[in-house]
């Protein structure tokens, strides 16, 4: 039996409380992310138990789901929007947690602002109640989504208790080819592992591909991780990871960056460890990657067609393809390239940070978008960033809507929403029905993708332009 | 919570896969800052078909919903457990759960049971055939028991088990060890960060 360990074992292990036989083990929690949809309720728990939040220094909260992005200085229109997060203030206050509300310039998605302030390092177990906290396993850090129950779990003992999962590696060999991102790469992960593929296991992402990337690149890989159904996604921290946060406001200085970059470098799966389950995914013959059905396993490159349910041998997979069909409204043999969009979205915490943008402005350059085209950077911070390279410039002449921070068109719970039947290339997490407003129909896509599609009207890849 | 010992009640055939948080609950019924009520988001948009399962007066009352594999993947939204609990759910049988989902069902009370997709089809057919037929969830011997002499073992480890059949909460189990967390912490790296 092998002794080695996995990165996924390693930040385990240093995080265990207490051990016993037969129980789960106690894990401590570095850093618990908090916004306003799934905290009001843990809350109100602790103030029933007389309970109160053991580290508040370890906790840091912020306005997304709800938020709209325009006209941020106004009271949020929906009353019910505007009550949870009005919660979310008076709980932050009365409990000490420092809070990024609407209008305040660190103020975005719950898994961008983490690593933009450096609060997310290598080795941290890092926590929120949202399935894409995934996204911080980039870092090398275990991060994974948790109910409200675990969130109340959290803020009154500062741990969980879980069992460790399995392990498994997918290996990604080769290069990525010109033109093909992460986006692509983890999409077509999860047409290949299933939605379920990852189900009781932490993943660790490994290979020439995946070391070639950059650190944000790395977190829209591990970003839907969960997609696949896997606990957490993990990438071995380097150079790269490094140098991402070296200088950051919440990153250790002087003699503490020394001990910790020493310690980063320990955390790599040791050459004799074991996964329980090992992928081998061929980067080199990806191409652009869409969705075209209701959950992210289903997609394939964008030169398919609109697969026939009758290809699917299991017969669950031939009747949720017939499902999904008639959800999108999409007839088997239709070339992808000829799929029609009414709406482009560009952000969410998969592909709002400023690459993401670079990505989309350089095919949006010099060009007109033909479709409604929604750009919403995942930060304040990423908005900015963007302003100062006249991004917003090449986006607003190209004819696309430039907006305020925010999970936006993800999920159907602020004014940004398709209409029943509206079809969208979305770069967002998730093609599940309704999932960007009632009816709506959405097909996941790279950023680039998405922004050769608003000039077509058609899924595009910027290379057919 | 609600102790979990033995449960007998009328089940709800869901023949479909990758039933997604998004469909138990649409975001939009995430808004509520309080943990009642969301019986009525429960399935919200499917329900408007007039077709849907549980719009079948046959299968009103029942209490064990009988799904495709991957059942509760997606948000991690706990709302779809009190969704389902509220409307009356107490089992929801499977042959995959999402993860999250799996582990917010044991924490609010409502029992997550794996079976094979052979057997939870032949629990979905017995109750399509006979809406009134009886199932029963017997989690001390860990079993399902069906139709004259149908009967399968389902898998769930010791502790989760006694957690939910003594009805306990997590938070007060975890503070018997309190001195743990504070010795744990003492000793934490010097140059993790705090958000202050």
């Amino acid at each position: 039996m092998s002794e080695g360990r996995t990165l996924a074992e390693k930040v385990w292990d240093q995080h265990v409380v207490r051990r016993a036989e037969g129980e789960p083990d106690l894990l401590y929690i570095d850093l618990h992310l908090i916004h306003e949809v799934t905290s009001p309720q843990a809350f109100d728990g602790l103030r029933m138990a007389g309970r109160t939040v053991r580290r508040p220094d370890l906790t840091i909260a912020t306005e997304d789901h709800n938020v709209p992005t325009r006209d941020i200085l106004a009271p949020i229109a929906d009353p019910v929007s505007r009550a949870q997060v009005e919660t979310l203030r008076k709980n932050a206050a009365e409990f000490g947690i420092r809070l990024h509300p609407m209008g305040d310039d660190g103020q975005g998605i719950v898994h961008v602002i983490g690593p933009q302030l450096g609060l997310t390092q290598p080795g941290m177990t890092v926590v929120c109640g949202d399935s894409h906290t995934s996204t911080h396993g980039a870092f090398g850090a275990l991060a994974f989504g948790i109910g409200t129950s675990e969130v109340e779990h959290v803020l009154a003992t500062q741990t969980l208790p879980a069992y460790r999962p399995k392990t498994m590696a997918i290996e990604v060999r080769g290069e990525l080819p010109a033109g093909v991102t992460a986006k692509d790469l983890i999409l077509a992960i999860i047409a290949k592992i299933g939605t379920g593929g990852g189900q009781g296991h932490i993943v660790e992402y490994r290979g020439e591909a995946i070391r070639e990337l950059s650190m944000e690149a790395r977190m829209t890989i591990c970003n839907m991780s969960i997609e696949a159904g896997a606990r957490a996604g993990m990438i071995a921290p380097d150079e790269t990871t490094f140098e991402y946060l070296r200088g950051r406001e919440h990153a250790p200085q002087g003699a503490e960056w020394d001990a910790a970059v020493e310690y980063w470098k320990s955390l790599r799966t040791d050459d004799d460890a074991e996964f329980d389950t090992v992928v081998e995914i061929d980067a080199a013959s990806l191409t652009p990657f869409v969705t075209w059905g209701t959950n992210p396993g289903q997609g394939l490159p964008l030169g398919a067609s609109v697969p026939s349910p009758e290809e699917f041998a299991d017969p669950v997979e031939r009747a949720a393809a017939e499902r999904a069909l008639e959800y999108m409204g999409l007839t088997a043999g239709t070339p992808l390239r000829e799929i029609a969009v009414d709406t482009v979205f560009l952000g969410s915490c998969t592909n709002g940070r400023i690459e993401d943008l670079r990505a989309a402005a350089e095919v949006l350059r010099g060009r007109k978008v033909v479709t409604r085209t929604l750009v919403v950077p995942g930060s304040m911070r990423v908005k900015a960033a963007a302003e100062a390279e006249g991004l917003d410039r090449v986006f607003k002449e190209a004819g696309a809507e430039w907006r305020e921070a925010g999970c936006s068109m993800c999920l159907g719970m602020n004014p940004d929403q398709l209409a029943a039947g509206e079809r969208s290339a979305s770069t967002s997490n998730r093609n599940f029905e309704g999932r960007q407003g009632k009816g709506g129909r959405t097909h996941l896509v790279s950023p680039a993708v998405a922004a050769a599609t608003a000039v077509t009207g058609r899924l595009t890849a910027p290379a057919d332009l | 919570m609600e102790a979990f010992t033995t449960h007998t009640g009328r089940a709800v055939p869901l023949r479909r896969s990758n039933v997604d948080t998004d469909q138990i609950i649409p975001a939009v019924w995430l808004k509520q800052v309080s943990r009642t009520g969301f019986e009525k988001g429960l399935f919200a948009a499917w329900r408007e078909d007039p077709s849907f399962v549980l719009n079948d007066p046959a299968h009103e009352g029942a209490s064990i919903l009988v799904a495709g594999p991957d059942f509760g993947t997606g948000s991690s939204r706990e709302h779809a457990v009190w969704a389902l609990q509220q409307y009356g759910f107490r089992v929801v049988i499977a042959p995959r759960f999402g993860d999250i989902f799996r582990n917010n069902a044991t924490k609010g009370g409502l029992l997550p049971v794996v079976l094979p997709g052979e057997v939870v089809e032949e629990i979905q057919d017995l109750v399509e055939a006979d809406p009134a037929a009886e199932i029963t969830v017997d989690l001390g011997a860990r079993e399902v028991r069906y139709g004259a002499d149908g009967a399968h073992g389902f898998e769930i480890d010791d502790y989760t088990r006694w957690r939910l059949m003594e009805g306990l909460d997590d938070i007060g189990l975890t503070l018997r060890y309190a001195d743990h967390i504070t010795t744990y912490e003492n000793g934490r790296q010097s140059w993790l960060p705090t958000t202050v």
